[in-house]
């Protein structure tokens, strides 16, 4: 996990007229490992995403996916040999019919698997003569995620694998992306699916109107994120609780409830000097975490 | 084994598995030789990133708890000192269940003790300081 990030930006902003979509974003995303992309919907992920891969081009700032820069037409063409890219509305070729769909995309890529291949057409039961246009949804999606999982990239970009896929499909989905970081594909994903995130990701990163929050482990998000609530005998001192890692105070009446994204301790310390009548200490889960971040931005 | 994990709670999700191995070769239910699935099979059956399983099995292989042979596997390795901190453990939780009975007594709901529970193992560092 010590690896050069696959995945460095500095700076990288991106304008549609008057309105920013991403701005001066710095990211850095690890190797080796299963990275989460969390946002609202129009945070600025899909053009972010975009962005890495070339196919949308910055207004300003820079970065490097696998070390090559993502605005030379050259070293652009190289990475998208070593990433497999999941695009958010599966832009399929709607008179192709799945077996076609699956040959044409086969002849493109030397890392391709057939045996992968043919094995998911039989676990998604795609129905192989039938045309793109008349796929549902989730099959679309289905017959997308054969394509990248076929190959074998060293990075692999879904943008919204989830949409569309029932319980079942989704289930089926994680094991596959865990299957494949196994293989030592880094993956990089993002998602709404919150509870599914929690279960794979080892690494979150949440972005809203196009900054980046939050870039951290969830390990180390599940460890310091908590929930204190206090009762005191009189009237809350909220005042004496900005303590760094502090992130919100609710103070009503003889109650109080804070928000901490750090250094729990010090506060629960703090809550016994003012002989607080009640200290109560709770995690936090990813949803109250990403919402909290969010709503405070 | 079966292992069962909770996203939800804040202990990470390595600490869980390793937990799990740990009490299960406390108990018994795992003995001195039992093999565990590899990283990639627990990862896949888990539904969770491999590097969870790495890094609990790592840090158990460093505890003393698994022996990790290259290709074939992880292996548990149960020593007298896992036996006496069994015993230890045991004991423990006998003195725990009189304590939440008492405090269901007192009238306190299991999540007023839980939550109790997490505020005064927070409190103070200096008296728990042993790990």
């Amino acid at each position: 996990m010590t690896d050069a990030p696959v995945i460095l930006t500095h700076g990288l902003t991106k304008s549609f007229g008057d309105a920013q979509a991403v701005r001066g974003l710095n990211l850095s995303v690890g190797a080796n490992r299963i990275t989460a992309f969390l946002g609202q919907n129009g945070a600025g992920k899909s053009t972010t995403i975009k962005m890495l891969l070339g196919m949308v081009r910055p207004s300003c700032g820079e970065g490097t996916v696998l070390g090559k820069r993502i605005t030379d037409a050259e070293e652009n063409r190289e990475m998208r040999r070593k990433v497999a890219y999941v695009a958010e509305d599966k832009p399929l070729y709607s008179y192709m019919t799945v077996e076609q769909t699956v040959r044409f995309a086969s002849s493109f890529y030397p890392d391709w698997r057939e045996a992968v291949a043919g094995r998911l057409l039989n676990e998604y039961k795609l129905p192989s003569q039938r045309k793109v246009k008349k796929l549902s949804k989730g099959m679309r999606t289905k017959l997308a995620l054969l394509l990248a999982f076929a190959r074998r990239p060293e990075l692999l970009i879904l943008d919204e694998p989830s949409e569309g896929l029932d319980p079942v499909g989704i289930e089926h989905l994680l094991q596959m992306l865990v299957a494949q970081a196994a293989d030592g594909v880094t993956i990089f994903f993002s998602s709404h699916q919150i509870a599914e995130v929690e279960r794979v990701a080892d690494h979150i990163c949440i972005l809203d109107s196009g900054r980046l929050l939050l870039n951290a482990s969830l390990d180390q998000l599940r460890q310091s994120y908590r929930r204190i609530d206090l009762v005191f005998a009189s009237a809350a001192p909220d005042n004496e609780f900005r303590i760094a890692g502090v992130e919100k105070i609710q103070a009503k009446g003889h109650q109080m409830v804070l928000f901490a994204k750090s250094n729990a301790e010090a506060v629960v310390e703090r809550a016994r000097d003012l002989n607080a009548v009640s200290v109560e200490v709770a995690p936090v889960g990813l949803r109250e975490i990403f919402l909290e971040t969010v709503k405070e931005n | 084994m079966f292992f069962k994990l909770n996203p939800t709670t804040s202990q990470p999700l390595y600490l869980q598995l390793m937990q799990q191995v740990r009490h299960a070769a406390e108990t018994g239910a795992l003995q001195d030789g039992d093999q565990l699935p590899g990283i990639r099979t627990l990862a896949e059956e888990l539904v969770v990133s491999p590097n969870t399983v790495a890094k609990a099995y790592s840090e158990l292989e460093h505890d003393g708890l698994l022996e990790l042979r290259q290709g074939s596997g992880a292996f548990v390795c149960v020593r007298r000192r896992t036996r006496s901190l069994a015993d230890h453990v045991h004991v423990a939780r006998r003195k725990l269940r009189d304590l939440i009975e008492q405090l269901r007594d007192d009238g306190l709901s299991n999540e007023e003790i839980q939550r109790a529970f997490e505020a005064e193992l927070l409190y103070p560092a200096e008296i728990v300081g042993r790990r």
